[in-house]
C-alpha cells in the first residue's frame, strides 16, 4: 500500500539546510496498523507529511498504492489525497463553523457527492463513532475525545485506502487516548490500513507493528507481542 | 457557473461567519454610499450652476445701436444709427443659416391701466419667435402668433408680475388692458426664470406697435439664437460678423464701438463651460477618491478575510481541495457580497438624495441625484477591485502547502 524507497527530504534553514529524513526504506502493506515512534526532531512528522501528499521528498520514491508519486502538482495531490487517504490530525482541524455532520460531509463535497447524499453518508460514519446524536453540533460544543472521533469519521467518509493519524491521542487524556485507540483498532480490524504517528510508548504498543524513528533513519521496526496474541 | 453545490457551500460559509461577511459588506456599503452622496450633491451644485446661467437662451445674441464715435467716410462722428425693417431682411439674408431665430425688438415704456390699478411696465414689440430668446414659459393663453403680426392685431402677453399687480388673483387672460392710451386684450401670460424684471414684461405683436406709435419703419434692437451646431468659438465669430456687416451697411468706422453694439452669451458661455468643466472635474476628484478609498477598504479586509481561513483553507485542501476550488471560492464569495452590499449601498444613497430633494436649496444644491450608470459603474469597479483583492491573497493561501496552512494557529 505504502512503499518507501531510500527517502530523502531536507528543509532549508538560513544559508544552511535540515537534513530531516535521511534515506528511509519503509513498506507498508494493505491492512497493517502500524506507527511510527519518535521524540520531536526524528522526522516522523515530516515523513507523515510526505506519507499524506500534504509535502514533498527531495529524492527517492514512493508509491501510494501502487503509484509512483512524483512532479505531483496540487491538484493531482488534491484528487490523490481526496481519495485514498484520511486524516486525523493531534489538534483535530475540524472547521470551527460547520457543524459535526458538516465537518465529517466536507470531503465528500470535494468529491462532488450531492448535499443529500453527502449528509446521509456523513450521518452513517457519524453513527459508526457514536456521536449521530451530536450531529448538529458545532466542534467547539464537543469534547477533546468527542472531536477527535468527528475527526476520525471524517477521515473514514471518503472510503480511504490508508488513514493517517497524527498524534491522534496528544491532546487527550489516557482513557480517552484508549478510547480512540481502540476505534483505529476497529477501523484496522475491518481491513484498513491505518498509519499512526506518536512519541507515546503506551500508544504505539496498541498498534501491531512499530517503526522507530531517530534523527531521519529507522533504527528499529517491529512486530509488537500483541498482535501476535490477536 | 452556477453549481448549487457550490452556492450551498458558499451560503453556509457567508452565514455563518457574519461579523467578516458584514465588516467587507459594510466597506463596500459605505464606499459607495458615500460616493452617491457626494455625487449627488456635485451634481446638485452643477444644476445650480446651469440654473443661475440659464435665464436667457444660452444661445443669444443681441444687437442694438448707438451714436457713432468716430468720424468715416465723410461722416461725422456722433451721428444716431438707426435700425429699420431693412436691417432685419438684411440679416435674415445674410446669415439664416447661422440662426435659429430672429427677432427684431421695438422697446418703449408705458403706462398700463386696468380698472382702479394701473402702473408702468416696459413694452415689447417683437415676432412670435421671441419667446425662445427669454425661455419664457407660457402660464396661460398663448404666446403673439403670425396671424397677430399680419392682422396688427391689438394682443399683448403679459409677465406673471403684471397680471399680479394689475388684476391681483384674478386672472388676466380675455381682459382688456390700457396701454398709452390704446386699449390692449391680453391673450397670454407668462413665467420668466430670468426673475422678476423679466416678469414685468408686456410682449405685443411688433407690426401692431411699428404701425400704432409713430408709424415708421424703425426699431430699435434684434435679438437672435444662433445655431447649436456652431462651437463656442465659432460664435463669437459669428457675432463680430455680424457687427462688421452692419457696420459697413450703415457706414461705420469698423473700429468704433459705439454705434453698432453686439451682445453676445456665446462669450459668457465660454466662461460658463469652463468653471463648468472645472466643477466637473472636482466631482469627478471626489468620486474617485471615494472610490480609492472603497478598493483599499476592500482590499485590506479581503486580505485579512484570507490569512483568517489559511487553516480553514488547509484542512480543506488536506480533504482534497483542489487549489481552483479555493481561489473559486473565496471569489466567489467576495463578489457575492460586495455586488449585494454596493447594491444596498446605492439604494440607500440614492433614498438620501431623494429625501433631501430640495431641502438644499438654500445651500446652492439643486435636485442633487446622481445618473444610475455612475453609481453602476462604481459598483462594478468596487466589485472588480475585491476580486483582484481577494484573488492575489486566494491564490497564495491556494498554494501554501496544507502542511503549513494546518500549523497557522
Amino acid at each position: 500500500m505504502i512503499k518507501i524507497k531510500k527517502l530523502h527530504k531536507s528543509y532549508p534553514m538560513g544559508n544552511d539546510s535540515l537534513h530531516v529524513l535521511k534515506g528511509l526504506d519503509l513498506h507498508i502493506k494493505e491492512g497493517e496498523f502500524v506507527s511510527i515512534m519518535g521524540s520531536s526532531g526524528s522526522g516522523k512528522s515530516t515523513l507523515l507529511n510526505i506519507v499524506g501528499l500534504l509535502d514533498t521528498h527531495d529524492e527517492g520514491e514512493y508509491y501510494l498504492n501502487g503509484q509512483l508519486i512524483e512532479n505531483l502538482n496540487e491538484k493531482k495531490a488534491a484528487v490523490l489525497r481526496n481519495k485514498f487517504l484520511g486524516f486525523v490530525f493531534q489538534s483535530f482541524n475540524l472547521i470551527t463553523y460547520k457543524t459535526a455532520l458538516e465537518n465529517v460531509a466536507l470531503p465528500l463535497y470535494y468529491k462532488g457527492i450531492s448535499r443529500k447524499e453527502r449528509q446521509e453518508i456523513a450521518m452513517e460514519y457519524l453513527n459508526k463513532v457514536e456521536l449521530g446524536d451530536w450531529a448538529n453540533h458545532l466542534p467547539s460544543e464537543l469534547s477533546g475525545g468527542q472531536k477527535q472521533r468527528v475527526a476520525i469519521a471524517r477521515a473514514l467518509v471518503t472510503q480511504p485506502k490508508v488513514i493517517l493519524a497524527d498524534e491522534p491521542t496528544g491532546a487527550l487524556d489516557s482513557s480517552t487516548s484508549h478510547a480512540v485507540m481502540e476505534l483505529l483498532k476497529e477501523i484496522n480490524r475491518e481491513g484498513m490500513t491505518v498509519f499512526v504517528i506518536t512519541h507515546e510508548e503506551e500508544i504505539a504498543e496498541e498498534t501491531d507493528r512499530i517503526v522507530r524513528l531517530k534523527d531521519g533513519v529507522i533504527i528499529s521496526d517491529e512486530k509488537t507481542n500483541k498482535s501476535v496474541k490477536a | 457557473m452556477f453549481d448549487l453545490n457550490r452556492w450551498q457551500e458558499i451560503f453556509q460559509t457567508i452565514g455563518k461567519n457574519k461579523l467578516r461577511t458584514a465588516l467587507s459588506g459594510f466597506t463596500i456599503a459605505f464606499a459607495i454610499l458615500l460616493f452617491t452622496l457626494l455625487f449627488g450633491i456635485g451634481n446638485g451644485l452643477k444644476n445650480t450652476f446651469k440654473k443661475e446661467f440659464a435665464k436667457d437662451s444660452m444661445l443669444s445674441i443681441y444687437i442694438w445701436t448707438g451714436r457713432t464715435t468716430k468720424p468715416y467716410k465723410g461722416l461725422q462722428s456722433g451721428r444716431q444709427i438707426q435700425f429699420k425693417n431693412d436691417d432685419y431682411k438684411f440679416l435674415v439674408d445674410k446669415f439664416e443659416d447661422k440662426m435659429q431665430t430672429v427677432s427684431p425688438r421695438i422697446q418703449r415704456n408705458v403706462l398700463a391701466i386696468y380698472k382702479g390699478e394701473q402702473n408702468n411696465y416696459t413694452l415689447r414689440a417683437v415676432y412670435p419667435q421671441y419667446l425662445t430668446l427669454e425661455n419664457a414659459v407660457m402660464e396661460s393663453g398663448r404666446f403673439l402668433n403670425m396671424l397677430d403680426l399680419q392682422k396688427r392685431s391689438k394682443v399683448i402677453v403679459v409677465g406673471r408680475l403684471v397680471e399680479k399687480d394689475l388684476f391681483g388673483q384674478l386672472s388676466a387672460l380675455g381682459k382688456e388692458i390700457n396701454l398709452g392710451g390704446i386699449s390692449f386684450k391680453v391673450i397670454g401670460t407668462f413665467s420668466d426664470p430670468g426673475g422678476d424684471n423679466d416678469e414685468r414684461f408686456i410682449y405685443a405683436p411688433f407690426t401692431t406697435i411699428q404701425r400704432l406709435y409713430g408709424n415708421t419703419d424703425e426699431l430699435n434692437s434684434f435679438g437672435l439664437t444662433y445655431n447649436p451646431k456652431l462651437s463656442v468659438d465659432q460664435a463669437i465669430a459669428f457675432g463680430n460678423q455680424i457687427s462688421k456687416a452692419f457696420k459697413e451697411k450703415h457706414s461705420v468706422d469698423p473700429r468704433d464701438q459705439g454705434a453698432i453694439r453686439v451682445a453676445n452669451y456665446a462669450e459668457g458661455n465660454k466662461n460658463v463651460s469652463v468653471m463648468m468643466f472645472v466643477l466637473n472635474m472636482i466631482i469627478l476628484f471626489i468620486g474617485i477618491g471615494t472610490l480609492i478609498a472603497g478598493v483599499i477598504g476592500i482590499s485590506n479586509i479581503m486580505v485579512y478575510i484570507v490569512k483568517e481561513r489559511t487553516k480553514e483553507l488547509g484542512i480543506r485542501k488536506a480533504l482534497g481541495a483542489t487549489p481552483k476550488s479555493i481561489i473559486g471560492m473565496i471569489m466567489l464569495e467576495s463578489i457575492f457580497v460586495t455586488t449585494l452590499a454596493g447594491y444596498i449601498g446605492l439604494l440607500i444613497g440614492t433614498t438620501i438624495l431623494k429625501l433631501l430633494g430640495s431641502s438644499l436649496e438654500k445651500y446652492f444644491i439643486i435636485n442633487p441625484s446622481v445618473e444610475t450608470y455612475v453609481v453602476v459603474g462604481a459598483t462594478i469597479v468596487l466589485i472588480i477591485a475585491g476580486t483582484i483583492a481577494g484573488y492575489l491573497p486566494a491564490k497564495r493561501a491556494a498554494r501554501i502547502k496544507p502542511i503549513e496552512a494546518l500549523n497557522d494557529e
